[in-house]
Formats: C-alpha cells, sequence, structure tokens
C-alpha cells in the first residue's frame, strides 16, 4: 500500500517537471545564451522520481503486495526472489516504467554529456525529448498505472508465466529498451538540428556516438531474446521471422543503415535528408513495433494483456508524433547545397548507398511481411500467416552482391578511388569459391545457390581477416563487425545445412535406431522444487563414432500459474550443440522427443557479440577514421 | 545535347526507378506463393474446391481423441460444428491437450483430413489464439 502511493504519486510529480522543464527551456531558448542551471536539476530529479517510482515497484514485488494489481498479476509468494525482481519489468506495466525510466536517464545522461554544441539545440533536442516522455507518462498512468489497488487485498498472485522466469529474460528487456530508447534521443536531436538547420558534420560526430550505443544495446538485447527463444521454446533454432522478432529487427536495419550514412555525413556534409528521414523512422519503427506488441495485434509472450484502449493510445501518440516529424522536415530542412557533394561512382560513398540500397530492401521486405496479413485481415478479414520461407526467398539471393560489396566498400577512399590489391581480391575469391564448392559438394540439393552463398560469405570472412593483419589499425572496429557478421552468415549457413532432426514418441525404456543414431529413453525422475515440480528424463544418445552422450531434458509443471514448461538439454561444443527436449501428450504413456544436432550454434551468438564489439570500439575511439 | 551529368542522373533515376519496381514485383510476387491461409473446419467443409497448398486449420481439440504411436500422434479438431483429422509428425508445444485451442500448420489430403507439418505453440494457458477464437465465435 505504501510503497504503490510513493511510486504513484511520484510519477504524477514527474509529470508535473516534465511541464515546468518545457516552460525553462522555452523561457530559455528565447531569452538566454546561458544555459538556465534549474533545467539540469530539473532533469536529474525527473529521473530521480522515476528510479524512485521503480524501486517502490520493485519492492512491492519482492514484498509480494498484492494490494498492487501489477504485483497481484505477475507474482507469487513462491517465486524466486530473482525472478520476483526480474518481474518487476516482465509485465506490461513494469515495462513502461523501465522505458520511462531509461528515457529520463538518457535525457540527462545527454545534458551531462554534450559538449560543443549550440544550446538552442540543446534546449529544442530536451523539449523534443520531454514531448515523448510526457507522452509515455500520460500512456503510464492513463491505460496503464503500475500502481493500481485492490480491495480487499488478495491472498496469494496469479504468478509469473513460467517460460518469462529466465535469466536471459530477466536482463533481455533492459538491455534492449536501451537501444530503442537511445533512438528516441536520436530522434529528437535530429528534430532539433533540422528546425535550426545545423545538420552538419559536427552535429553528425556527435550524434554518432548516440547512434553506435543505440546500435551496440539493440544488437545485444536481440540476441538475448534469440538465445531465450532457443534454449526454452524448444523449437530448436534461433530465429522463426515471427512478427514479434520482426519488429526488433526492424529498427535494428534502420539503426544500422544510419550507423553507415551517418560516416558520410561526417565527412562530406552529403545525405543530409537521409539521415534525417532515418533518424525519424528509427524511432517510429520501435514505437510501432511497441505498438504493434502491447495492442495484441501480434500475439506473443510480449502480449502482456490485449487492451484495445492502450493500442489507441500508442497509436494516437505515434501519428502525432510522425506528423509533427515530418512537418518540422518539411518546412525548415534546407538541404546543404556546396560543392562537395559530387563523387566518383567508384567511392566510399557509393558503397554506403550501395550499403543502403539493401538495408532498405531487407527492411520493406521485413515490413512487408510483418504488416501485410494485418491489413489483408482489416480489409477483407481474411487471416493469413507469412512464413520463413517467404522471407528466405526474398533475403538470401540478395545477401550475395551485399556480402560481396561489404568486402570490397570499406577498401575504398572517399569521393574518388581504384581498386587496390587486385591480385589478392580475385585469388582470395577463387579461395573461397574452391573452398565452399568442396565443403557444399557432399549436398547435393541447391549446390549452385549454396556454393555461391558460402563462397560470398566466405569471401568477406577472407578479406578482413587479411585486413586484421596488414592494416594498422586504422579502422578495426569497422573490420571487426564485418568480420563478425561474416562469421555470423557462414554460421546461419553451416547450421542450416548440416542440422540434423530426430522426431519420435518414446515409452520409458523404449529405443530408437536410425541410421545414424540410438536414442535410449533410459529412465525418469522426480524432482519436487519451491515452485513448480519437475520431471527429469534421462536419454543416452549414440551416434555413428560411437560417442554416447547422457542428456536429461526436463519437464516442469509450474502450480502458480499451473503451466508446464519444457526445459531443454543442450551439450554445447565448439562445433556443434547436441539438444534434446521432450513433452508429453495428455493421457498418454509416450513421450514426444525432438533430438537435434545444430552445428555452429555457439559461432552465431559469438559472431553477434562480435559485431557489438566492433560497435563498442569505435564508441571509445576518438578519432574513427582517418 | 544535354550534359554529362544531366545524363547520369538521368541514368541513375532510371535504375533507381527500375530496382524499385523489381523489388515490388519480387515482393508481391513472393507473398502470393508464400501466404498460409487460416481456415475453421466449417470453411473447409464448405469450401467448393479443395486447396492444394498449405494451410492453418484452427479450432479445438476434441475430448478423447488424441492417439500416438512411436511414429506420429493423431487427433481431431473440431470447431463444434464440423471436425477435421489430423496426423503429426513432429514435436508438439508444451500446452497441446484436450479441449484446449490449436492452430495445425499443414496439407489437406481430402475433407476430413490434414496432414500436419507443424504444431502452433501457445504462450500461456488463457491465451486462445484470435483466429481460434474468431472461427469459435462464428458458429
Amino acid at each position: 500500500m505504501f510503497y504503490s502511493s510513493i511510486g504513484h504519486y511520484s510519477l504524477i510529480l514527474g509529470l508535473c517537471i516534465s511541464l515546468i522543464l518545457i516552460y525553462f527551456s522555452v523561457k530559455n531558448f528565447k531569452n538566454s545564451t546561458i544555459l538556465n542551471t534549474k533545467i539540469l536539476s530539473f532533469t536529474f530529479l525527473q529521473f530521480f522520481l522515476v528510479v524512485i517510482s521503480f524501486i517502490c515497484l520493485i519492492i512491492s514485488f519482492v514484498l509480494s503486495d498484492f494490494s498492487n494489481e501489477t504485483v497481484f498479476n505477475n507474482s507469487h509468494t513462491t517465486k524466486p526472489l530473482f525472478y520476483k525482481i526480474a518481474g518487476t519489468w516482465g509485465n506490461h506495466e513494469g515495462s513502461l516504467l523501465l522505458w520511462l525510466l531509461v528515457l529520463t536517464l538518457f535525457i540527462f545522461i545527454f545534458f551531462l554529456k554534450t559538449k560543443n554544441q549550440p544550446l538552442k539545440y540543446k534546449l529544442l533536442t530536451l523539449i523534443f525529448q520531454q514531448i515523448i516522455i510526457i507522452g509515455f507518462f500520460l500512456f503510464l498512468i492513463e491505460t496503464s498505472n503500475p500502481f493500481n489497488y485492490i480491495y480487499p487485498m488478495p491472498e496469494e498472485g496469479m504468478g509469473l508465466n513460467p517460460i518469462l522466469q529466465d535469466p536471459a529474460l530477466a536482463i533481455h528487456p533492459p538491455i534492449l529498451y536501451l537501444g530503442y530508447v537511445g533512438s528516441s534521443i536520436i530522434f529528437s536531436s535530429a528534430l532539433a538540428a533540422t528546425y535550426l538547420n545545423i545538420v552538419s558534420n559536427v552535429w553528425a560526430s556527435h550524434i554518432k556516438k548516440w547512434i553506435v550505443v543505440s546500435w551496440v544495446f539493440l544488437t545485444l538485447g536481440i540476441l538475448l531474446g534469440s538465445i531465450w527463444a532457443y534454449y526454452e521454446l524448444g523449437w530448436g533454432g534461433f530465429w522463426f521471422w515471427d512478427p514479434v522478432e520482426n519488429v526488433s529487427l526492424m529498427p535494428w536495419l534502420a539503426l544500422t543503415t544510419l550507423l553507415h550514412c551517418i560516416l558520410v555525413l561526417e565527412k562530406k556534409q552529403v545525405l543530409t535528408s537521409w539521415v534525417i528521414i532515418l533518424s525519424i523512422s528509427t524511432f517510429t519503427l520501435s514505437m510501432c513495433g511497441t505498438f504493434l506488441v502491447r495492442s495484441g495485434i501480434l500475439n506473443s509472450v510480449h502480449t502482456f494483456a490485449n487492451d484495445p484502449e492502450r493500442g489507441l493510445f500508442i497509436l494516437v501518440f505515434l501519428f502525432s508524433l510522425i506528423c509533427v516529424s515530418l512537418f518540422i522536415f518539411f518546412f525548415f530542412h534546407k538541404s546543404s547545397q556546396n560543392n562537395l557533394n559530387s563523387f566518383f561512382w567508384l567511392s566510399k560513398e557509393t558503397s554506403i548507398i550501395i550499403n543502403n540500397w539493401f538495408m532498405m530492401y531487407f527492411l520493406s521486405v521485413v515490413l512487408i511481411g510483418t504488416i501485410y496479413p494485418i491489413f489483408l485481415d482489416v480489409l477483407s478479414s481474411q487471416k493469413i500467416s507469412v512464413g520463413p520461407p517467404f522471407y528466405h526467398k526474398l533475403i538470401i539471393p540478395f545477401l550475395i552482391p551485399f556480402l560481396i560489396a561489404m568486402a570490397i566498400g570499406p577498401k575504398l577512399k572517399w569521393i574518388k578511388s581504384n581498386i587496390v590489391d587486385k591480385v589478392y581480391l580475385i585469388l582470395l575469391l577463387i579461395i573461397s569459391i574452391v573452398l565452399s564448392f568442396l565443403i557444399v559438394k557432399k549436398f547435393d540439393f541447391n549446390l549452385l545457390l549454396n556454393t555461391i552463398l558460402v563462397s560470398s560469405a566466405l569471401y568477406l570472412f577472407f578479406i578482413t581477416l587479411r585486413e586484421f593483419f596488414i592494416k594498422k589499425y586504422s579502422n578495426i572496429s569497422q573490420n571487426i563487425a564485418h568480420f563478425g557478421f561474416s562469421l555470423l552468415i557462414l554460421s546461419i549457413l553451416f547450421n542450416n545445412l548440416f542440422s540434423s532432426e530426430i522426431i519420435t514418441n518414446l515409452k520409458v525404456g523404449e529405443t530408437f535406431t536410425s541410421s545414424k543414431t540410438k536414442i535410449v529413453f533410459k529412465s525418469i525422475n522426480q524432482k519436487k522444487e519451491k515452485n513448480y515440480k519437475s520431471i527429469i528424463a534421462n536419454f543416452s544418445i549414440e551416434n555413428l563414432d560411437g560417442i554416447i552422450d547422457n542428456l536429461s531434458p526436463e519437464l516442469r509443471i509450474y502450480n502458480q500459474p499451473n503451466i508446464v514448461t519444457s526445459e531443454a538439454d543442450i551439450k554445447t561444443t565448439l562445433l556443434s550443440d547436441k539438444f534434446i527436449v521432450i513433452n508429453i501428450v495428455q493421457n498418454q504413456d509416450y513421450f514426444n522427443v525432438r533430438y537435434q544436432v545444430k552445428p555452429f550454434m555457439l559461432w552465431i551468438w559469438l559472431s553477434v557479440i562480435l559485431i557489438s564489439f566492433g560497435g563498442l570500439i569505435s564508441f571509445f575511439k576518438k578519432e574513427y577514421e582517418k | 545535347m544535354y550534359g554529362r551529368k544531366v545524363k547520369l542522373r538521368f541514368l541513375f533515376v532510371v535504375i533507381i526507378f527500375i530496382t524499385l519496381i523489381l523489388t515490388v514485383f519480387l515482393v508481391l510476387k513472393s507473398l502470393e506463393q508464400n501466404v498460409v491461409y487460416f481456415q475453421s473446419p466449417s470453411e473447409i467443409k464448405s469450401s467448393v474446391e479443395l486447396n492444394k497448398s498449405k494451410i492453418r486449420i484452427g479450432g479445438m481439440v476434441k475430448k478423447n481423441s488424441i492417439s500416438i504411436n512411436v511414429k506420429e500422434i493423431s487427433f481431431i479438431i473440431t470447431d463444434f460444428k464440423n471436425e477435421i483429422n489430423v496426423i503429426y509428425r513432429g514435436a508438439v508445444p508444451n500446452l497441446f491437450e484436450e479441449e484446449k485451442g490449436v492452430v495445425a500448420e499443414g496439407f489437406l489430403k481430402d475433407r476430413n483430413f490434414l496432414s500436419a507439418t507443424k504444431i502452433l505453440a501457445k504462450h500461456d494457458e488463457n491465451y486462445m489464439p484470435p483466429e481460434v477464437k474468431a472461427a469459435l465465435e462464428e458458429n
């Protein structure tokens, strides 16, 4: 009761401070050239109030205060402490509060860290950011208040969905939000810079830091979600082109494009309009994702409650943000007129434009695949779904030129360039083709496509690898990221090519034998934990080489809420993952067993970490590129 | 005669235009082929022509209809008016239970029989796929 009230009133105070801040900023904007120190203090105060509110919610969760509706709906006394805390942001209301927390934190950091920029620009960014913050405050207080009372107080809570009770999912939302919310700073700052007409290389190198930070967090956030889906959902894969995954991929694609594009602006004062459009669309896509997921239009583990009012609110909010930004873009943006903006066709600029083109293509494919079913449903009430074949067919062929351009592009110089090291480039291409042909040859299907795909990925791999040795680390971050990407594509390709799967139904004591594998279902034991019972199945699996693996997948029957989850048992080695998951079928003695050998699984995760590591290095480097 | 710069710019515009058209064409074409339609058992019964491509069927798993052997699982999807027999080889999701909502994806053999390639997972016990809900409400 007590903590809920404190939390609730801090939120309302925080909202008031937004209004005060806007008032001061507008006054300061008109009159003075020196920053009003009150603004900084109020920004901090606002952040502080949201922190208090957030801590209150955590305390309510830890104390299992079921007079709080959010706690009642998402917690339970028997839940382990770690998940009581993590459960704070594992639900709709709490995750929005977290979003707000990051919003206020980022604008505070923005004020502390932004130097050498015009005061007007800082103030205007603050105003735009406060408009977004007000939107979220209103959304939170009006439609999804985390501090609603229940009277009389229930004895026991409803519990958290067990598949969310997982370490990866405890840190997935905060990391992802850091990326999403970072894009809001980029959005506000781009609008402010457009309004003041200071979109220049100085602005570009300042905002680049924010782009890199958001990008790193967004990448890691998506990675965590993917790892979780791999071992918790038991589908035995890392990406399913599920609409919910797609909505996080879309801002990532836009942000990655922006990350490349800002480099051109930084060097050459061209592509200004394009950078602004990308900044706007990155944030819009993040918001769109929130709308689609929160409104219940897309059904998934993220849909905590289907409430049309919430969806409508976000839709109206999103729509007005888009209108405001388009208005500012069309009325205040002056495209730069200078004589620097011509460049030769073979240059770094061209290669970045090529990158942009491909990224936009991938983005539109994902966008169409995600929203087309929604439109069709609204227009003709036909229900359809768009599956992986759609995405594979449209994306994979374009990966080939994309990878090759990615290999050669960074080697080019600005404005005008020649291709140097022609011998090496061709030699490496031949090596990659021969090597990939030898690898793929064993598999009859799609020989041509697979060879070309693997060889283009190998080509990028070799070229970036060679770069590590010959360059004096002048753009190491870019090289690491591209190297990581080649590794990612290679791992995904090998993973797809060499995966094998056995699905069968077995009783205890039975044995499944195929030409390559023998699966013995030895026994089951039971275990009782605090909030669930578990059935542990013991398998021993023997493959052709005579190696025997003992794997014990688990079924957990949670008591509150009463849900069965499968815990896969995965044996990870450098070269491949052995993955086994079981399921019971109601009223039957049989267990449904799924056994998979997934090569290079570990490398998929590692390469994504490597990619974001590249971004991290560029953040800490003072001078990115000569 | 136009200058070199104008020609180049014109060429650039043409290339962009062509790639744009090509993109839209490719996407639409691929969408047409890879879309999976959702139907209820009653819709299938009343359909004039049998859908040869991959479809999704949603409804309830009929009580006492699940049976299983080493190779496959069979069950009946019902919308309380009509029923479809489903045979499935593959992994079942956690919340696959009798008298609960289910979505099966696969190919129709005839109007009574679906050979499923995938059974869709639900994420919690209260959740009902919106298609299933709509299909049940219609009847």
